[in-house]
């Protein structure tokens, strides 16, 4: 591999060919804001937030989309840059509804995190604000179109990880916005509900419905997790406030899916507290199940299990283990038939 | 599978067979969208015109249950071509002269007569995949679940053996594995033959290792499979049934039998998260806990072992699955003392070759793929490279066979089932969320069809088999061909189950879930 070395803020840093300087200053620590910049993405250069001066190059490029050469000599903190990233962000304040205090994303949002950052108020260019209908026609996304700022990285997470290209730009300058093509809502257009748009988005544009009002970023804790619905295998986050999961966000580091994830892993977990969920123990008494006490139950199983092998040997007891247990389980049951029943009558739905 | 997931991106080309993968698998359905972005070419075998057939370079309607003609067909193209790998033939396989012989009678025109697909198509189909740099096949229950569905497995294995198509970077067969830890339960030996590691109960070797590490002597006879226990369950040979987290009333063919095998039994047990069908018949029922309360590990379709972590306390009084165990164990007199599913994991790798290097610590938020043999070991990315488990990869001539029960006059549509993207077996229904979305099953019934019964789009109508009825709402889609009815198995409300035949696999006994004939009628 060849490496090049270059000079950003001073510091001789160095990179394998063919990186952007947007990479080569994260590979070293080095903070720059972006909006519309994803590592699962292909470079758009939209945005131009992450804005940077190269000596030798007239304009301020785009670090997202600049690649790297030898001896390259970048600033990315001086007044010159920082004074450009704020005049975008003093245009997109500026046409932003600015209900932080209710909106889902705060705290996690990176318009505000960088507006705070270079102090953008949204006064300078202060005009027109949007006045949209909010998209609420479906029971997973919450789109309110007021607070996109354009950056595009839903259309291109829908097209490049989804492969359904629902998403697009409508209309023009001032008035335009991004939703599925002709700018129907959701539950009129083809999408399938990954989520994956959502997942993207850097601002309160794209919410998941459900979350809404669950909590605030920084009193969630995420907790990795193994998707329970079908072999793909799939890794994402359960958010956890006061001891109760209210809802999923993608884990960027997955091994299988990334950000990527499908319907039910996304917006199925509401099944932890479905009213159908089994809280106690049941017991058959005259014919219906009532509630018992697990020692209760434990020991009646154990006694008509232990009788009906005395009474009938071991091979007239029979397990059906499960698919949707974890593999300590499954070995447990087969032990369990296995060496204290004693019997290899243990199968699954190995074949649904 | 053999292959790793990551590479389906790269693929150069896919043979997607009996696998409506955006449905059922969409996660993995994405990255075949992006290998087509990529470049891939896609082959795809189905009688429904599924999403990816409409993206495919070729789509080939198979009649159902017709695929071994159609692998058979399409590696007689291959060889009359000499687009077979004669090295790897050579060095890495067994018995070619016998497929050759069988396959000379599997002409293309004999094979487009049994399956319905057009010559041209199965010399497309030969072409594409015989002279690709690398392919990869991919298939799920739609081979399986048939009769016949180990003949099916072997016959893409002789295609695959026969171009050399294996055991290389994007290059193998890979079956996608449905439930989330179906690999898991089978690795774990939830098995009436295997101990876990797929070591044979009837080895005298591997009994006397699992007697020693458990300290009892074990029996050396294979045990129940599903349907043998329905069996034995009518017949009394069975007398009880414990039943982990599956909900057999709903899921396996042929309902009412099952149903009523349940009912004959003395005592039912069943542990699960809800009061599914099967535990409404229960004499004890065990609340168990859901994957959010518990720490443990799945083993996905591509053997990657990962973390499963605990997030929040069981709800109410439920109690991890592990613990229920334990706890019943201990009461009848084994002690299982573990505490934790970390310390359990310890003893599986213990006693399973291929998860001999897995700890949780090390599983950590990539996991490894197994097999793992040792505790520095990185897992393994693809199977059989260099060599097979048998050493020589054996060719087996298949001859093609007919589904157990086909439709005929009483029963004249062919009933397939199978998933829709919207939800998982049964247990997705209990999500709010996904309920409001996909509220009812909507049975798929082609125009020309619907037409000449008199059925309306949404319309509520009657399905009978020589097993049983069930009512569903109807949508009217040419994905559907002729004289086929596709449901999924979702639905309560819906027990398509009630209508599939029992007949299942001689190996693997998986039922025909994938074909029965069925007839239709409007409600009166
Ligand atoms: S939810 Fe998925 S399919 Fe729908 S628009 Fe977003 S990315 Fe596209
Ligand atoms: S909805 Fe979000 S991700 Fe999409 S363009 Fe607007 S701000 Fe960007
Ligand atoms: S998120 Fe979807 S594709 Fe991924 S494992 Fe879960 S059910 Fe499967
Ligand atoms: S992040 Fe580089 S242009 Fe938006």
């Amino acid at each position: 591999m060849e490496w090049y070395n270059l000079t950003i803020d001073g510091c001789e840093v160095r990179v394998p060919k063919g990186t952007t300087v947007l990479e080569a200053c994260r590979m070293n620590d080095i903070q720059i804001p972006t909006l519309c910049q994803d590592k699962e993405l292909t470079p758009s250069g939209a945005c131009r937030l992450c804005v940077v001066e190269i000596e030798g190059m007239r304009n301020l490029p785009p670090s997202c989309v600049t690649q790297v050469a030898q001896g390259m000599v970048v600033q990315t903190q001086n007044t010159k840059v920082r004074a450009a990233r704020k005049v975008i962000l003093e245009l997109l304040v500026a046409n932003h509804p600015l209900d932080c205090m209710t909106c889902q994303k705060m705290g996690n949002c990176s318009l505000a995190e960088y507006a705070y950052e270079y102090g953008a108020t949204g006064e300078i260019y202060k005009g027109e604000k949007r006045d949209l209908p909010i998209d609420s026609g479906n029971p997973f996304i919450l789109r309110d179109p007021n607070k996109c700022i354009s950056c595009g990285k839903c259309i291109k997470a829908c097209t490049e990880i989804q492969g359904r290209s629902i998403l697009d730009f409508s209309f023009r300058g001032f008035d335009t916005q991004v939703g599925p093509a002709f700018n129907l809502p959701y539950n009129e257009s083809d999408c399938v509900f990954c989520g994956s748009c959502v997942s993207v988005c850097p601002v309160g544009a794209l919410t998941e419905k459900k979350m809404v009002g669950m909590g605030r970023s920084w009193e969630v804790s995420k907790v990795q997790t193994t998707c329970p619905f079908c072999g793909t295998g799939c890794n994402f986050d359960l958010n956890v406030k006061d001891g109760k999961v209210i809802g999923v966000t993608s884990n960027p580091d997955s091994p299988v899916n990334g950000k990527a994830l499908c319907v039910k892993g996304r917006f199925g977990m509401d099944m932890i507290y479905s009213p159908t969920r089994l809280t106690t123990p049941l017991i058959r008494k005259d014919g219906v199940l009532v509630p018992a006490e697990w020692d209760e139950a434990i020991a009646l199983v154990a006694a008509k299990f232990g009788q009906i092998k005395k009474e009938s040997g071991p091979n007239a007891i029979a397990a059906l283990s499960s698919a949707h247990c974890t593999n300590e389980e499954n070995y447990l049951m087969q032990k369990f038939m296995r060496a204290v029943i004693g019997t290899n009558n243990v199968d699954h739905c190995a074949r649904t | 599978m053999t292959n790793s997931i990551n590479e389906i991106p790269n693929s150069k080309v896919m043979f997607v067979i009996g696998c409506n993968a955006t449905e059922a698998h969409p996660i993995i359905g994405t990255k075949m969208m992006q290998a087509l972005a990529n470049g891939a070419k896609l082959i795809v075998a189905d009688p429904r015109s599924i999403e990816l057939a409409e993206c495919s370079d070729l789509w080939m309607r198979l009649r159902p249950g017709t695929d071994i003609a159609l692998i058979n067909g399409i590696m007689n193209i291959i060889l009359a071509n000499g687009w077979e790998d004669r090295a790897f033939i050579e060095e890495r396989t067994e018995d070619f002269e016998k497929l050759r012989e069988n396959l000379q009678k599997y002409t293309p025109d004999v094979v487009s007569k049994i399956t319905g697909v057009p010559v041209e198509q199965l010399e497309e189909a030969a072409r594409i995949y015989a002279t690709a740099e690398s392919a990869q096949i991919f298939y799920t229950l739609g081979i399986t679940e048939h009769v016949y569905g180990t003949d099916n497995v072997m016959s893409l294995a002789n295609l695959a053996l026969l171009t050399g198509n294996l055991g290389k970077e994007c290059s193998g067969v890979n079956p996608l594995r449905g439930q989330n830890n179906v690999q898991g339960a089978c690795d774990m030996g939830a098995l009436p033959e295997v101990y876990p590691g797929y070591q044979k109960v009837a080895n005298a070797e591997a009994q006397a290792k699992f007697e020693a590490a458990w300290g009892v002597p074990l029996d050396p006879t294979p045990g129940f499979m599903i349907p043998d226990m329905f069996e034995a369950a009518h017949s009394k040979d069975l007398r009880a049934l414990y039943v982990l987290g599956e909900d057999p009333v709903m899921t396996d063919a042929d309902a009412n039998h099952v149903r009523k095998g349940l009912k004959a039994l003395d005592f039912l047990v069943v542990q699960d998260i809800f009061l599914s069908e099967t535990a409404k018949l229960a004499d004890v029922v065990f609340p168990g806990a859901s994957f959010a309360e518990k720490t443990g590990t799945f083993s996905n379709t591509e053997r990657r072992v990962q973390m499963v972590n605990k997030a929040i306390e069981p709800i109410g009084n439920a109690k991890a699955d592990w613990q229920i165990l334990c706890e019943l164990a201990t009461a009848m007199g084994y002690p299982f003392e573990y505490q934790s599913p970390e310390e359990i994991m310890q003893e599986v790798a213990k006693l399973t070759p291929q998860y001999a290097g897995i700890t949780h610590a090390r599983l950590g938020t990539q996991g490894l793929q197994w097999p793992v043999p040792n505790a520095e070991h990185p897992g393994t990315k693809f199977l059989h490279e260099g060599n097979f488990n048998r050493g020589k990869g054996l060719f087996v001539a298949i001859d093609n066979q007919i589904p157990d029960e086909l439709p005929d006059e009483m029963y004249p549509f062919l009933l397939s089932t199978g998933r829709k993207l919207s939800h998982y077996n049964v247990f997705t229904q209990h999500s709010e969320a996904l309920e409001t979305y996909a509220p009812e099953e909507l049975a798929e019934v082609n125009p020309l069809d619907a037409k000449r019964l008199g059925f309306e789009e949404g319309e509520r109508i009657k399905v009978t088999s020589r097993r049983g009825e069930v009512e569903t709402k109807i949508r009217i889609t040419p994905r559907v061909p002729l004289g086929l009815i596709y449901m999924t198995f979702h639905y309560t409300e819906t027990p398509t189950n009630v209508l599939t035949n029992g007949a299942f696999d001689k190996v693997t006994k998986t039922y025909e879930y994938k074909v029965c004939g069925v007839q239709l009628s409007k409600l009166s």
